[in-house]
């Protein structure tokens, strides 16, 4: 790490004595760049980046991924893409007799007539049950097994993903926008408004968190609209206090003086000036936020308040493998690791960037 | 210091205030609430309404907290519930609810205690081993074990472990089900207290490790400062050894703030004996809590979280307190 900022340093001081000497040479890095230099430089925090974009991926290309339709079918001479067809079109022909037990692409079915259906690398739908097949341990077919009602656990898991990434982030965007507001007004106007929000901040760590979410989603109809809710409404003390410490600091920076000094009314000083400067404890608090988001979401699921039947989750996986845990370790190890590696992808990204921002790393 | 003192302690009138408005809000939200059946009559086609087990509650809860009079008489019998500790009877089996909290609390109280001991006699030597050997081999094998530890879901390490270590198809090593053996409330105390401390171990284990992260980077962190600071160098300069330097001189200030983190784990904690409690059926505050929240037993549910937000706010007070007596320093701004 020492050796990175000594890095860093010189490139800096390389740069603007280049400016200096020269001008119109390489402009001195900026703060961004010189942010992603430091966390290119950390290997795992670059693996965690990297997984968080798979993730993203195989949330948002899960229907492409498992599906219980065909991605490409050719029935009686003509083609057609299944997966954007609605259930209507089903009804003209079954395809499931173009599918054929086997991993990918060997599924791939051919009829009778030139009749052809190319099926996605799953190909079963997240809610596709079949009793003669339930509780089965991985093979070629259920590549990570099935559940008890026969449903695969892979096309689960895929689908699961799109559920805790987006409970993740609508809950973080939640909590960043209270955070950021409350803390920005605590911090740069001070005085009652800060005495205010900072109490309201302590009622919120005094009341134990996680008792109160189940209290508040037990008390509600299940919808996963509320699990993000009372996530992100419990979850934005922490960004709320980092943003108030930076705008204490900032507030006596000298360019906040000049804004103000110009007449620059609160709202423009607050948010076109001062934020900026304070985004780079929000970005870390937002990915570490997003960790612990998941964590509650499949902590929820799993004790049975999470996103209401048959929605797929992983935490929800997790706690049907309860029932059967003298044997069944394809229901527990699966999705339990799905969720470890989520959480520990953002977490890296967050300790990456925490680590990069470091201001000590740029004196 | 008795500034300091009447100050802090008159900030918690606020927060009382606050912590009453909130569990409010929360009672706002039960059914029994006349606007919010309306409302879900509306919105579930009467679904809610049908069962004459929710009709009962719905009218033991509206009785309960007077949810038919206006919202600021609701406020004021809330207030004075709170204030008299008069959280009234359980739904389920109609006992008072202190007295059921009375009984869970002391075995949530003994695997806490249990493990937050344990965080702290693990992470705080391993914090100053990293502090006294940054970035060595060693201090970012430790720093990345623990990351990992601090990212494993305890729900998960509690079913991996019931499902190789608590019998089943692999091995049989420890008990997964309640705090005792069955019958040893008879059994004299050398007897009993093995079979205690045999069950705990699962449970323990579950709500400890990951804790171990953020202690011992804390310790790492508070410790690295303290020895950057002028009067470690004096103690280094007039030729004591290394190991007074830092445990005599440096440890006293860098360890701090993390006697006084003492309190925020109280509410985390008890976060996690929610889970740990339902998945080990240990009888304790969590499982409680949990059953609750199941079958809608409002003055249990509403007890519990009052009662643990005050017993946080004595824990944050008490840590403020502790934090101005070892550090004269401080000052309330």
């Amino acid at each position: 790490m020492r050796q990175t900022a000594a890095e860093v340093m010189n490139v800096t001081d390389a740069s603007q004595t280049d400016s200096r000497q020269s001008p119109g040479a390489i402009p001195p890095p900026s703060y961004r760049t010189m942010v992603w230099h430091h966390f290119r430089k950390n290997r795992l925090a670059v693996a965690g980046l990297w997984a968080t974009v798979a993730l993203v991926a195989v949330a948002l290309l899960a229907p492409l991924l498992a599906n219980d339709r065909p991605l490409v079918a050719r029935l009686d001479g003509r083609w057609s893409l299944p997966l954007l067809a609605p259930a209507a079109a089903e009804a003209n022909r079954d395809w499931h007799d173009l599918r054929r037990p086997g991993g990918f692409p060997w599924q791939t079915g051919f009829g009778r007539g030139g009749d052809f259906a190319l099926w996605p690398p799953v190909p079963f739908s997240p809610t596709e049950y079949d009793l003669l097949q339930s509780l089965s341990p991985p093979t070629r077919i259920h590549w990570f097994g099935t559940d008890d009602r026969g449903r695969d656990v892979l096309s689960r898991m895929i689908h699961g993903a799109r559920i805790s990434l987006s409970v993740g982030f609508v809950a973080v965007g939640l909590a960043l926008m209270i955070g950021i507001c409350s803390g920005a007004l605590a911090g740069y106007f001070g005085g009652w408004v800060d005495q205010v929000i900072s109490r309201v901040i302590e009622i919120i760590l005094t009341i134990p968190t996680f008792f109160l979410i189940i209290a508040i989603i037990a008390f509600l109809p299940p919808s996963i609209y509320n699990i993000m809710a009372v996530i992100g409404l419990t979850g934005w003390t922490g960004v709320a206090r980092f943003v108030r410490a930076e705008f204490l600091k900032l507030k006596q920076v000298d360019f906040v003086m000049a804004s103000r000094a110009l007449g620059a009314s609160h709202g423009r000083i607050i948010f076109l000036h001062m934020l900026p400067n304070a985004m780079a404890p929000v970005l870390v608090s937002a990915v570490f936020g997003i960790a612990g988001a998941i964590l509650t979401e499949s902590s929820l699921s799993f004790l049975g308040f999470g996103v209401p039947p048959p929605t797929p989750s992983w935490g929800d996986i997790l706690s049907q493998s309860r029932d059967y845990i003298e044997f069944a370790w394809w229901l527990t190890s699966f999705p339990g690791l799905a969720i470890f590696l989520s959480i520990t992808a953002y977490n890296l990204v967050g300790e990456g960037l925490r680590d990069a921002m470091d201001p000590k790393l740029f004196q | 210091m008795s500034a300091y003192l009447i100050k802090r302690l008159l900030q918690i009138i606020p927060t009382l205030v606050g912590i009453t408005f909130v569990t409010f809000l929360i009672i706002q939200l039960a059914p029994g609430n006349p606007a919010l059946v309306k409302l879900q009559m509306a919105g579930e086609g009467g679904e809610m309404a049908d069962s004459a087990y929710t009709r009962q509650i719905i009218d033991q809860t509206r009785k309960l907290y007077g949810l038919d009079k206006p919202l600021p008489i609701q406020y004021l019998l809330w207030v004075k519930r709170v204030m008299t500790f008069d959280f009234g009877t359980s739904y389920k089996d109609h006992r008072p609810v202190l007295d059921k909290i009375a009984e869970r609390l002391p075995i949530t109280l003994q695997i806490n205690i249990i493990s937050i001991f344990l965080v702290y006699l693990i992470a705080i030597p391993f914090g100053i081993y990293s502090a006294t050997h940054p970035e060595s081999f060693w201090d970012r094998l430790l720093t990345l074990g623990f990351f990992f530890l601090y990212s494993l879901p305890s729900f998960w390490v509690a079913v991996l472990l019931i499902m190789f270590l608590g019998g089943g198809d692999f091995w049989d090593v420890f008990p997964v089900y309640g705090v005792s053996s069955i019958g040893a409330e008879t059994w004299p105390w050398w007897a009993w207290l093995p079979d205690r401390l045999w069950h705990l171990v699962l449970p323990v284990a579950c709500l400890t490790y990951g804790g171990l992260a953020y202690l011992s980077r804390l310790a790492r962190a508070e410790l690295l400062e303290v020895i950057r600071e002028d009067y470690v160098r004096t103690a280094r300069s007039k030729g004591l050894s290394e190991r007074v330097v830092i445990f005599k001189h440096a440890l006293r200030n860098g360890l701090l703030p993390i006697v006084t983190l003492l309190a925020f784990l109280l509410p985390a904690m008890f976060g996690g004996s929610v889970i740990i409690e339902s998945i080990f059926s240990i009888p304790g505050m969590g499982q409680l809590g949990f059953e609750a929240v199941l079958s809608r037993d409002y003055p249990v549910i509403m007890a519990i979280t009052t009662i643990s937000a005050l017993l946080t706010l004595i824990g944050l007070l008490l840590s403020d307190i502790l934090y101005a007596l070892l550090d004269p320093r401080i000052k309330l701004e």
